[in-house]
């Protein structure tokens, strides 16, 4: 996506990505670019690969062939899809938080005062909520000061009325720091309205653009099913191709 | 002989084997909570094992026992290591296979050898009394190696125990981490295999950090308490075993246990 001008200033830029696990081919032909202050948004059914390709970005993992290409000293904020903490190692919410190095006492202050969760810095990690778990991982990505702060399904584990505050604190997040945003979310219709650019990925990135061009592209509506789209109508797609049952791509498009 | 307290305080034998046994707990409590942290107990107790083929190498090149066993255990965690990154096999069964066989084969291996006369005993339970100063040297080399290496990497080591992903995203290297925590447990496994023995080493280093685990609030704190349930289940199971005319390794062992017994089903405390 993009020309090769708008990817010179690009926090990170993948290029024709492909990863397999044993036979499985889980990506391939990955383009994607994410600029300063943007908030990209990845959607995609299960086991579309979406973890995989936030993976690969990251340098956690490495793909099969392609490229991924960071910014010079990229700085990033990681929050992982479900963490478990490990029974048997007890750690306070504010130790936790001093490991992301290196941090000042009162940057820590800051950042728990802004997410709301000063209450919760002396309780024991294993011992909170899931939604406030949530909190506590944006916190520790946060006080990164990252260029590029990546969440994948921030608001799993969060109740309902958590998930709205979370987006729109999520919001507010790039609009004070610039920096940009690559997150996972199943949360269709919440994350749309906060979202820059949509990348609706099934083994490929089926379609991509603003929201609103994303929902109605008929690609998305094969993928996510016609009745979520009047609660989103706000993404409009431009497809050249259709799905089968298995996610693979049918050959009988105009590809 | 001795006959009073005072006259066994005062024994040779019982200094350095006090000496050695309170120092190893200086750094058995933090290296320990960090096995139990990582679940890695299973592993511990695989070095340990593969450590008395260790011992049968060296005493059949006739070169230094400590320096055999450290490099037996050595090489068996880099084998470990490297056989990890294989999926073919699960770690857990991985580390049966070896735990086992490689005891199995320094038993054989030391009856083979008739023209040494072994104590097998002394080497599965531990044989801390006889402890002489040159053991005592490696003792306290390896406390302040693997000490010095835990302070100087504790948050890294910390920060990967509690999430690898977010530690390796933060610029920590946590491969290197973990080479260099398995080459730590490696090495204390090495030298305190003469105060509880191999089939013991495990317990030393997981009973105390599962014992002080209901009573911290902090990784620093669990690791200094258990620093201290060891170094007390040392000193206590070292006194115990003479008057009991028991072996000291085990002795040591079962007031580790006592201990995390104890604390365990206190009722009151904090909950956890």
């Amino acid at each position: 996506m993009g020309s090769s001008s708008q990817n010179q200033d690009a926090l990170i830029v993948a290029s024709k990505v492909t990863k397999s696990f044993r036979d499985r081919n889980v990506l391939h032909g990955i383009e994607l670019s994410i600029h300063q202050g943007q908030v990209v948004t990845l959607i995609g059914p299960n086991g579309a690969g979406k973890t995989t390709l936030v993976r690969i970005l990251l340098g956690l993992l490495t793909a099969d062939s392609g490229s991924v290409t960071h910014r010079e000293g990229l700085r990033i904020g990681y929050m992982p899809q479900r963490v478990s903490i490990e029974h048997t190692l007890p750690i306070t919410v504010r130790r936790f938080l001093q490991l992301a190095n290196p941090v000042k006492p009162i940057e820590i202050d800051e950042t728990l005062q802004k997410l709301n969760i000063v209450q919760l810095q002396h309780q024991q990690l294993v011992g909170i909520s899931g939604g406030e778990l949530q909190r506590v991982l944006l916190a520790r990505a946060l006080l990164r000061n990252p260029h590029l702060l990546v969440l994948d399904e921030p608001a799993q584990g969060v109740d309902l009325g958590g998930q709205a505050e979370l987006y729109q604190l999520i919001g507010n997040i790039r609009s004070e720091r610039g920096c940009g945003i690559l997150m996972i979310s199943h949360d269709l219709h919440l994350v749309m309205a906060a979202t820059d650019e949509v990348v609706c990925l099934n083994h490929h990135v089926c379609c991509h653009g603003k929201p609103e061009q994303v929902s109605n592209d008929p690609a998305f509506l094969d993928l996510f099913g016609a009745n979520v789209s009047p609660s989103l109508a706000v993404y409009t797609h431009s497809h050249n191709h259709e799905h089968d049952l298995t996610g693979d791509v049918k050959e009988s498009g105009l590809d | 002989m001795i006959d009073s307290f005072a006259q066994l305080l005062s024994a040779d034998f019982f200094l350095l084997a006090l000496l050695a046994g309170l120092s190893l707990s200086l750094v058995a409590g933090p290296l320990g909570s960090f096995i139990v942290w990582r679940r890695m107990s299973y592993f511990g107790d695989t070095l340990a094992h593969s450590a008395l083929l260790g011992i049968a190498i060296g005493l059949i090149t006739d070169s230094s026992p400590q320096l055999s066993i450290i490099i037996s255990c050595l090489l068996l965690a880099a084998l470990l290591t490297v056989l990890d990154r294989k999926p073919s096999i699960s770690t857990d069964t991985l580390l049966g296979i070896l735990a086992h066989s490689t005891l199995a084969i320094g038993v054989v291996v030391l009856a083979l050898t008739d023209s040494i006369r072994v104590n097998l005993e002394a080497y599965l339970f531990g044989a801390l009394l006889t402890i002489n100063t040159t053991d005592l040297v490696w003792v306290l080399g390896v406390v302040v190696l693997v000490g010095f290496t835990l302070h100087r990497f504790w948050n890294d080591l910390l920060s990967t125990t509690v999430h690898a992903e977010i530690a390796r995203i933060e610029g920590v290297n946590v491969d290197r981490l973990n080479l260099i925590l398995i080459l730590l447990i490696a090495l204390t496994i090495a030298v305190s295999m003469k105060i509880v023995g191999v089939l013991l080493i495990t317990s030393l280093l997981i009973i105390p950090p599962a014992a002080a685990r209901r009573l911290a609030d902090t990784p620093e704190r669990m690791a200094l308490l258990a620093s201290l349930i060891g170094a007390a289940s040392i000193l206590i199971g070292l006194i115990g075993a003479f008057y009991l005319d028991a072996p000291v390794g085990p002795t040591i062992v079962v007031c580790a246990t006592l201990v995390f017994l104890v604390i365990f089903f206190a009722p009151v405390g904090q909950k956890d």
